[in-house]
């Protein structure tokens, strides 16, 4: 185990007191000085929200880029560098609302990167809009008389697409937190973690206390590998909300599927010269 | 010189393409010059396209409106075309076309082809018809034959190609050519090689017609190059996942047509303002919105310029034809990574379906120039990646090479660490930092290409796929007398303007010509420089401007 200090930095935290994300972010440390990732060993994309703020406040790699586009550069990053650890961290509205597209076609392409959606159910930067996964019917700053669209259920999503390592956990258990931070990091393959998180200021429904009473820790009698109990398993929400790897399968990443790439050197360290290319001008003579 | 002009028409399906390989690939083989070019449809069948293949023993670089030979794979080639055959032309077709017209040779094509032994086989015949028609040998058909189709299919097109080559007597004249030293290419290909030649590694793309294929080539080359060629869900993704591979340290780039690159508008900025190195080709095609698909336009010019909200560094350079495209991408390729910048190549449909004979790409011309830091920085101490210096440029890092440095990039303004900021002082004085490479850029750009006379009463202006045309249209102009010159530029911006001055200060008459509505490149010159075009010679019907077009109108309209 390394040291958690290491991965500290400096910055001013620009985040609300009481805030889901203070819980998540010592989490994460807590999980790379346990898996004995270096700082410089460790790449943390993002896009744009207040869960993206989180490559600022760690002392490793990050690219916080565009709002809804973390999966691609993170993507981009793995395949130049595959020795690199690639995590995603962003919000519900970044990942699965703006993203959506990449977040779909991210799971079938199957980069070995690992997605942590902080989920609150509310967009907090923009002041408290309704999310994909604000429920149906809820009040909001937007959504005056309720959600008009139906809620998104991000598990059941990932698991219907086969997504390699599906989890959820809660901000409000530390220990359960750092322990799924460490399997979906470990798995090869593309890993979705939604940490469910409550947001202080703008969701008044989904509260700290809304979370503690319907959490409940997937024990061992249940089976992961299992994709159609996984899906069944992944529905469940109003009253009791499973905590837990939901669904894994192994199955080749997307670089294990380039033969030249997986045996071979990273892209960044390809050797090549001008004169190497000389030998495809053939197909024009 | 005589310069011979081919069109081969049918309906999509129809086999025109194959035809048109096997012809210009064997023309080639034998000595001559070739230029060809496609006029299609989006549709996979049906509908009317052709292909238009002029050669000759000296340098082509424009197709020609008027047809010596053509060969009519359906009657509305025939009715499309005629006007356009000279006087002693020919057509060539199967027998059950109809035409009156005594230029046409009507043959059993298909008849014949299933004597052989497949009816598919009738284009091979007119092949073999046209090489005798022009008084060809018979030389490397065999070999491009076999290397195109497997053992029987070859043989049986073998067959086909001496019966259409037996049926016809030798009509035309033309010189023997010099022994083949080309390659054929067109510039979609060039600048994938290009890419290849200065160590691209990674590209991202979604297909989109007429750049996807730039990405085909590379995709074919994957495993021989160790690339990794992606197709991904949408062009947002395409440029985001460049610019992660590139932030990792991968030669990265990506490529689109309008549409496309309309959706990575946004990632514009987010190269310019993280400074990540990044090449976009935009192959052009007439907008807006879906616009024309299969044609040609060179209308993205001033959305370019601008494309991205906010203001970012960026160079953009035009590709002329297939040699500056494979020597430009190369360049290009550097230039990024000098400058940590955003470089936008532009192309057009016309470029990407030309293809042309010349001379073997020179591989010992092109460096591979990544400008990344050295030992220097890999001190114990902590990387700042956005290190504010004289010239604007900090020193570039791989992440995960060193330890105990971090690389951190943001597409929020950012201190120097990289760390979001919103003070005043820093905000000015990144802006000044990323906007100075424009000044530096000053120094790289190139002049455009001149051709004409020494102090031009007409200068002609054009961009692009003009290049050819335009040098043509001045030949063709100078031997009416006329005192012209073109430039024709590949560098847009920043603008070089050396070469402007000097002969616009003797033009009476400056005349922009371009594939556009607006005159894009005249608003961009005297936006720049002030310089006015006085008239303009504008097309956007989605055909290129042959030179011969150019000429004729610049008479009708200006001169």
């Amino acid at each position: 185990m390394l040291e958690i200090k290491m991965y500290d930095f400096n910055d001013e935290i620009a985040w609300c007191p009481g805030c889901g994300n203070y819980s998540i972010l010592p989490a994460l440390k807590e999980a790379l000085a346990e898996l004995e990732l270096k700082p410089h060993q460790v790449v943390v994309a993002s896009g744009i929200g207040q869960a993206a703020k989180l490559p600022h406040y760690i002392n490793v790699n990050g690219f916080n880029g565009l709002h809804g586009r973390a999966v691609p550069p993170a993507s981009g990053i793995k395949i130049a560098n595959k020795d690199l650890k690639v995590i995603i961290h962003s919000g519900d509205g970044d990942s699965y609302g703006e993203g959506g597209n990449h977040l779909m076609h991210g799971i079938r392409r199957n980069v070995d990167i690992t997605h942590f959606v902080h989920d609150n159910q509310i967009y907090g930067l923009t002041k408290g809009q309704g999310s994909p996964t604000t429920a149906q019917g809820q009040k909001t700053t937007m959504q005056l008389d309720g959600v008009r669209m139906e809620t998104l259920n991000p598990l059941a999503l990932a698991v219907s697409l086969d997504c390699s390592f599906v989890a959820r956990s809660f901000s409000g258990n530390r220990k359960h937190l750092v322990s799924i931070m460490k399997e979906a990091m470990n798995h090869k393959g593309y890993a979705l973690v939604d940490i469910l998180q409550p947001c202080v200021i703008f969701n008044q429904v989904n509260t700290f206390k809304w979370y503690k009473d319907r959490v409940y820790y997937l024990d061992e009698g249940y089976d992961p590998t299992d994709r159609v109990a996984a899906f069944q398993k992944s529905l469940e929400w109003e009253t009791s909300i499973p905590l837990g790897i939901i669904y894994k399968t192994e199955k080749p990443s997307y670089i294990d599927k380039i033969s030249y790439l997986a045996g071979g050197s990273t892209l960044v360290d390809r050797q090549w010269q001008p004169e190497d290319a000389e030998k495809f001008m053939k197909d024009f003579m | 010189m005589l310069k011979y002009n081919i069109l081969i028409g049918g309906e999509a399906g129809q086999g025109m393409d194959t035809l048109a390989v096997l012809l210009e690939k064997i023309l080639k083989r034998q000595g001559y010059y070739v230029f060809s070019n496609k006029d299609y449809m989006s549709r996979i069948r049906g509908g009317h396209n052709f292909i238009q293949l002029r050669f000759g023993t000296e340098t082509i670089v424009s197709h020609h409106p008027v047809l010596d030979v053509m060969i009519a794979l359906d009657q509305r080639t025939i009715e499309t075309h005629i006007d356009r055959l000279q006087e002693k032309g020919i057509i060539i077709c199967d027998d059950s076309l109809q035409s009156e017209d005594t230029r046409v040779i009507s043959m059993a094509l298909k008849e014949t082809a299933k004597g052989i032994g497949n009816i598919k086989v009738f284009g091979s015949i007119a092949i073999g018809a046209v090489m005798k028609l022009f008084g060809l040998t018979i030389n490397q058909v065999e070999e491009v034959f076999k290397e195109k189709f497997d053992g029987e299919t070859s043989m049986v097109n073998i067959a086909a190609f001496q019966k259409g080559y037996e049926l016809v007597e030798s009509y035309f004249q033309i010189d023997s050519p010099a022994e083949d030293n080309h390659i054929l290419i067109n510039s979609n290909q060039a600048i994938a090689l290009g890419a290849l030649a200065a160590g691209v590694s990674f590209y991202a793309g979604y297909p989109m017609t007429p750049a996807t294929s730039i990405m085909t080539y590379l995709s074919e080359k994957q495993e021989d190059a160790g690339i990794v060629v992606e197709q991904v869900e949408d062009e947002i993704s395409a440029i985001n996942m460049a610019i992660g591979a590139s932030y990792a340290g991968a030669r990265a780039m990506t490529g689109t047509s309008g549409g496309g690159f309309s959706l990575m508008v946004e990632a514009l900025g987010l190269a310019g303002i993280t400074e990540t190195p990044l090449v976009v080709a935009n192959i052009q095609r007439p907008g807006p919105a879906t616009g024309l698909p299969t044609r040609t336009e060179q209308s993205d010019l001033s959305f370019v310029l601008t494309a991205s909200h906010g203001e970012i560094p960026r160079m953009v350079i035009a590709v002329r034809n297939p040699e500056d495209a494979f020597y430009q991408t190369a360049r290009a390729l550097n230039l990024a990574d000098k400058y940590q910048m955003l470089v936008i190549l532009l192309g057009d449909q016309f470029l990407s379906d030309a293809m042309e004979t010349i001379e073997p790409f020179d591989f010992g011309r092109i460096a591979i120039n990544r400008y990344l830091a050295g030992k220097e920085v890999v001190t114990e101490d902590e990387y700042i990646r956005y290190q504010l210096t004289e010239n604007g440029l900090s020193p570039r890092i791989i992440p995960g090479k060193n330890e105990g440095q971090i690389v951190l990039v943001d597409s929020d303004e950012h201190n120097e660490y990289g760390h979001i900021t919103e003070a005043a002082e820093i905000r000015s004085n990144m802006m000044e930092k990323r906007m100075k490479r424009m000044v530096y850029l000053k120094k790289e750009i190139l002049e455009p290409n001149y051709y004409g006379v020494k102090h031009p009463e007409v200068l002609l202006l054009g961009w692009g796929s003009m290049d050819g045309p335009l040098k043509e249209a001045i030949e063709l102009l100078q031997k009416d007398g006329i005192g012209a010159g073109a430039l024709a530029f590949g560098d847009l911006y920043p603008l070089p303007t050396k070469l402007l001055d000097k002969y616009s200060s003797s033009a009476l008459k400056i005349i922009n010509v371009e594939q556009n509505y607006t005159g894009q490149l005249a608003k961009l010159i005297r936006q720049e420089t002030g310089i006015v075009c006085h008239n303009s010679i504008l097309k956007y019907d989605g055909r290129q401007m042959s030179g011969y077009e150019i000429y004729l109108r610049l008479k009708g309209e200006v001169l």
